[in-house]
């Protein structure tokens, strides 16, 4: 990509140094690892065991668990912090965040209303069955 | 050892002598095309351009050149837009009863298809991109933008997209399904024919193209600004190119996604959007428009943004709530995220979805309303000068109003019920898509052209064109808003009723008249460029401007600025004037610049055969080629020597140069 | 050589710099926003399988066919990954060339192992006839996971690209640069597998 110091890198630590904006440690990475290893543990076990009554409240309970563990990998792994970057890669984040989930939620609330209005058949789990 | 079927089969896949086509019409302008081809090339050999294009144009990583590039792209491609456009009106206003017109429908539904393809991104993308990549880097007092390297790939993966659709009106056929090309019909068991798999390739390979260059411009907003120049004192079109590059980056993976599922459903017979095996067509529709939506913001906002300094400019006042300007774009950025459902009301998601998208479609009109009164307070009370760029503004401010309300319109579900898809929305979004997109191009070019190029452009042909173009605009148009209110649907080359057909004809004509505006915008070049000597500019601020750009020479320098500006206030080449800068005139440094390089055209003509190769189901070669593009772009990583300085005494005397024509001017 | 006027305080007020002004270096930036564009591709992908995950048109299902201790030996891989990655990053800091090269090519061994795993997967579903084209379920499936495949397949090329490059020419300013986009690249795919593990398969055994 764009160079503005040539290979010697005479200036080029301090620009380095500037736009890092993070220091990553080993007990960093040690904590985020534990943490998403419970954080993945946890769900396999919910899902694999059936621990729960309800498959609609494993269903959220896992997807929790993902939320918070993505957050853990932004912690530790990505050093993501309001300062990288004068706060313009949160900006960012938070942004594509957003839209993430309006395209979720909005297609899944539209698609829904559309099968339902306009598929031939209203059952959802006969739905599975067509061929 | 190989039977030789099998082996023409793998290299050639599904080419052979049957795709250049036999219709006359096309047979004709392959003719025109090569021999107007082969005059170019033949005159370029004579006047020996081929040097200086390869190495001040092709391999050119400044922002400046490049920005030049992607507005004669898509001048050229308007043209064939337009012929487009002009055969669809022939035909309808023709073709009634007995009388079939001269376009058989299949040809037909390709012509339209390519017409809106062509348009939208192929001519209005890259003259918006053409703008904000000339423009910007000088107005935020910058030397380039970020990576200018990807910005020269950027342009040629664009130019690559509209060469394979280039190729694809002479080998084999385009697609016939509308330029959004929605499942089934453009599905494998409807269009097993190569016109769908040209359409997705050029636009994969633009759309890459246009994804880096967004990038690029956010990095170069955020990062590259003069000293001073914070967030609030930006100039207004970079305040727009920010946002649009924003919806840039946000909306064309929708797209590339999208395409890239059609393509496996084609390709490799997966059941994405198929009717069958659990398909859902209506889920491409769906998505494309989540893209959609934000795509017409994308055209729209720089137009603002260009409008405001034209209008600010010539009414030699500062713009009229700034601040209310920048909080209106960006909360149409955000807004065009929640609206798409607008484009299929009537595909039936029940009333709740449609009450709440129809809600959402109302408010956005809402702070685009605030800018057009902005705007017309920037004029109050200004000392107005009516030049070419400002009758386009003016001709812009009634015609998208106009538009807009038509918009609102058609953003009530049960009116949208009757008008989806009539002649009625067609009206509607060419109005608003004209009004800002193609009076903005009108209005930039007149507006930046002494800059770009040294001379203005003379005033006599733009006012022609103008008129030209605003009147047959209103011909071309209006009748189709009657037709769509008298249920005429959209796309379609023959008519029964013979009551309909004065409307089309009126519309021809106005079509006539347009044609007749890009005649003269076309003389206004040919004759500027003729008598350039009497049009010079020599001061680099023909017009009185108030943003960094024209505190350059015309032409700017290819470094823009010997010393980067420090900035104070909004309009900040206005506030330099005001305070009677003394430019500096000595001790002039070194400047550090990125290199030329070939890496960029080389990689998108690799491109521009891996998709023709896709499109014919040449595995064999498209395979080859994309291992090659890879090699390429690894040994490209490999080069570390990417920059270079200008010295500074050829700095000093390219200044000196400047200090000599600003002394005799004054 | 500063020009100036005089402010209204007799300051003198300077519109144009001393030629030290260096522009801020955009790279890290730009890759984090194609990152952003990157998950937007994924989202589309997720709203797809979301929209198109229960068509099995009679066909397997999820719970058919997911092999749930193999996605958590993936999981693993990936997860060790990151962490080896991480470990070069802290190379990079301090300068040791040999410990980033030692670091990345463990990284490298771990994403090959991740790939070989999902092929593995892959070519068994194939042949039980639960290929890409017997429903949109599994397209929907075969397109998420295989996106996510083939982002660590150019990460792993990049990755190799890297070690040959730090190998012969050092941790330069230009290849720390580098390093540092391919650690972003490197820890969001592993949020995105976050996203499908969850999402496609540990939801997608649920009734």
């Amino acid at each position: 990509m764009s160079e503005h110091l040539n290979a010697s890198g005479s200036h080029g630590d301090d620009h380095g140094h500037d736009n890092s904006g993070y220091h990553a440690s080993v007990k960093g990475y040690v904590t985020g690892f534990l943490l998403s290893v419970v954080l993945t543990a946890i769900p396999f076990w919910l899902v694999m065991a059936k621990v729960l009554p309800s498959s609609g409240i494993t269903a959220l309970v896992v997807l929790g668990f993902a939320a918070v563990q993505i957050v853990v990998h932004m912690i530790y792994f990505l050093h993501m912090n309001t300062r990288v970057e004068g706060g313009w890669s949160m900006l960012a984040l938070l942004f594509t965040g957003v839209l993430v989930l309006i395209m979720l939620s909005g297609s899944i609330w539209v698609m829904y209303h559309l099968n339902t209005n306009m598929m031939p058949v209203h059952n959802a789990s006969e739905m599975r069955n067509m061929p | 050892m190989f039977p030789v079927q099998d082996i023409l089969k793998l290299v050639f896949g599904r080419l052979g002598p049957d795709a250049i086509p036999h219709d006359p019409i096309v047979l004709g302008t392959l003719a025109m095309v090569t021999l107007g081809g082969l005059s170019l090339f033949v005159a370029m050999t004579y006047y020996r351009v081929w040097g200086t294009l390869w190495r001040d144009w092709i391999t050119s990583i400044d922002h400046k050149k490049i920005g030049i590039m992607y507005i004669i792209l898509a001048v050229v491609m308007l043209l064939r837009g337009f012929v487009d456009a002009l055969l669809m009106r022939a035909q309808q206003a023709m073709s009634f009863g007995d009388n079939t017109g001269f376009l058989p429908p299949h040809h037909y539904d390709q012509i339209f298809t390519a017409h809106g393809v062509l348009m939208i991104f192929f001519v209005a993308m890259p003259v918006i991109t053409g703008f904000m990549n000339y423009v910007v880097p000088l107005q935020i007092g910058a030397r380039d933008v970020s990576f200018p390297f990807l910005n020269n790939f950027s342009f040629w993966m664009t130019a690559s997209g509209a060469v394979l659709m280039m190729i694809s009106l002479f080998v084999g056929e385009f697609a016939a399904t509308g330029w959004l090309a929605y499942p089934p019909l453009s599905g494998i068991l409807q269009s097993s024919g190569v016109g769908v798999d040209y359409y997705i390739w050029a636009l994969q390979i633009a759309g890459v193209g246009t994804s880096l260059s967004g990038i690029n411009l956010i990095a170069t907003i955020i990062k590259m600004r003069a000293p001073g120049m914070t967030m609030m004192k930006m100039p207004i079109f970079t305040w727009t190119a920010l946002c649009t590059n924003v919806l840039i980056v946000a909306a064309f993976p929708v797209l590339t996604a999208v395409l890239a599922l059609l393509t496996l459903d084609r390709t490799v017979g997966t059941n994405f959007f198929t009717n069958d095996l659990g398909g859902n067509a209506m889920m491409y529709v769906n998505l494309i428009w989540i893209w959609g939506h934000p795509e017409v913001y994308i055209l729209v906002l720089p137009c603002f943004g260009i409008f405001s300094e034209v209008i600010s400019t010539y009414s030699h006042k500062r713009l009229f709530g700034y601040a209310s300007m920048v909080y209106a774009t960006v909360v149409i950025t955000v807004l065009s995220y929640v609206v798409w459902l607008h484009h299929f009301f009537t595909m039936g998601s029940g009333a709740s979805v449609n009450a709440f998208f129809g809600i959402t479609t109302m408010i956005i009109s809402i702070p685009t309303g605030a800018k057009i009164f902005n705007w017309l307070f920037t004029m109050y009370r200004g000392r107005i000068v009516f030049d070419v760029p400002m009758l386009w503004s003016i001709g812009f401010m009634v015609t998208f109003v106009i538009g807009g309300m038509t918009g609102v319109l058609l953003a009530v579900p049960a009116a949208d019920f009757v008008l989806h898809n009539s002649l009625f929305l067609i009206a509607h979004f060419h109005n608003v898509i004209i009004g800002s997109v193609v009076f903005g191009m009108f209005a930039g070019i007149n507006y930046w052209f002494p800059k770009a190029f040294g001379y203005k452009l003379n005033a006599f042909w733009g006012k022609c064109s103008f008129w030209f173009w605003l009147v047959g605009f209103y011909m071309a148009f209006m009748p189709l808003y009657v037709l769509g209110l008298m249920g005429v649907t959209r796309r379609m080359s023959h008519f029964e009723d013979p009551s309909l057909q004065i409307w089309f004809q009126i519309a021809a004509f106005g079509a006539v008249l347009i044609a007749i505006g890009i005649a003269c915008f076309l003389i206004q070049l040919a004759v500027s460029y003729r008598n350039r000597g009497q049009l010079r500019d020599v001061t680099g601020d023909p017009w009185g401007g108030r943003t960094l750009e024209w505190s350059t020479s015309s032409p700017p320098p290819e470094y823009n600025f010997a010393f980067t500006p420090v900035v104070h206030e909004l309009d900040a080449w206005h506030d330099m004037k005001q305070r009677r800068h003394q430019r500096p005139v000595a001790g002039f440094k070194a400047i550090h610049m990125p290199k030329n390089t070939a890496a960029g055209f080389v990689i998108a003509m690799l491109c521009v055969v891996i998709g023709f190769s896709l499109t014919w189901h040449m595995w064999l070669v498209a395979g080859l080629f994309f291992v090659l593009v890879l090699v390429t772009v690894v040994v490209h990583t490999f080069n570390y020597q990417r920059d270079f300085y200008i010295p500074a005494d050829h700095v000093t005397e390219i200044e000196n140069l400047r200090t000599l024509s600003l002394a005799a001017q004054a | 050589m500063q020009t100036s006027t005089l402010s209204a305080a007799g300051h003198p007020v300077r519109f144009y710099d001393d030629g030290e002004h260096h522009p801020q270096q955009g790279t890290l930036l730009g890759f984090w926003i194609y990152l952003m564009s990157d998950c937007l591709i994924f989202a589309v992908l997720f709203a797809v399988y979301a929209v198109l995950g229960r068509g099995y048109a009679a066909g397997p299902s999820g719970a058919d066919l997911f092999n749930l201790p193999l996605v958590a030996a993936n999981t693993a891989l990936l997860l060790f990954s990151s962490v080896t990655y991480g470990l070069a990053m802290i190379g990079m800091q301090h300068g040791h060339k040999k410990a980033v090269l030692g670091w990345l090519a463990v990284t490298a061994l771990f994403g090959l192992g991740f790939l070989g795993l999902e092929l593995f997967e892959f070519a068994h579903l194939i042949h039980e006839g639960a290929g890409p084209q017997r429903s949109a379920f599994l397209s929907s499936f075969f397109t998420l996971v295989g996106t996510h495949g083939l982002h660590v397949t150019f990460g792993t090329v990049w990755l190799v690209t890297l070690m040959f490059q730090v190998g012969r020419f050092g941790l330069t300013p230009e290849n720390k640069r580098r390093l540092m986009c391919l650690s972003m690249f490197w820890h969001f795919l592993d949020v995105i597998w976050i996203g499908v593990f969850t999402f496609v398969y540990l939801m997608g055994v649920l009734p």
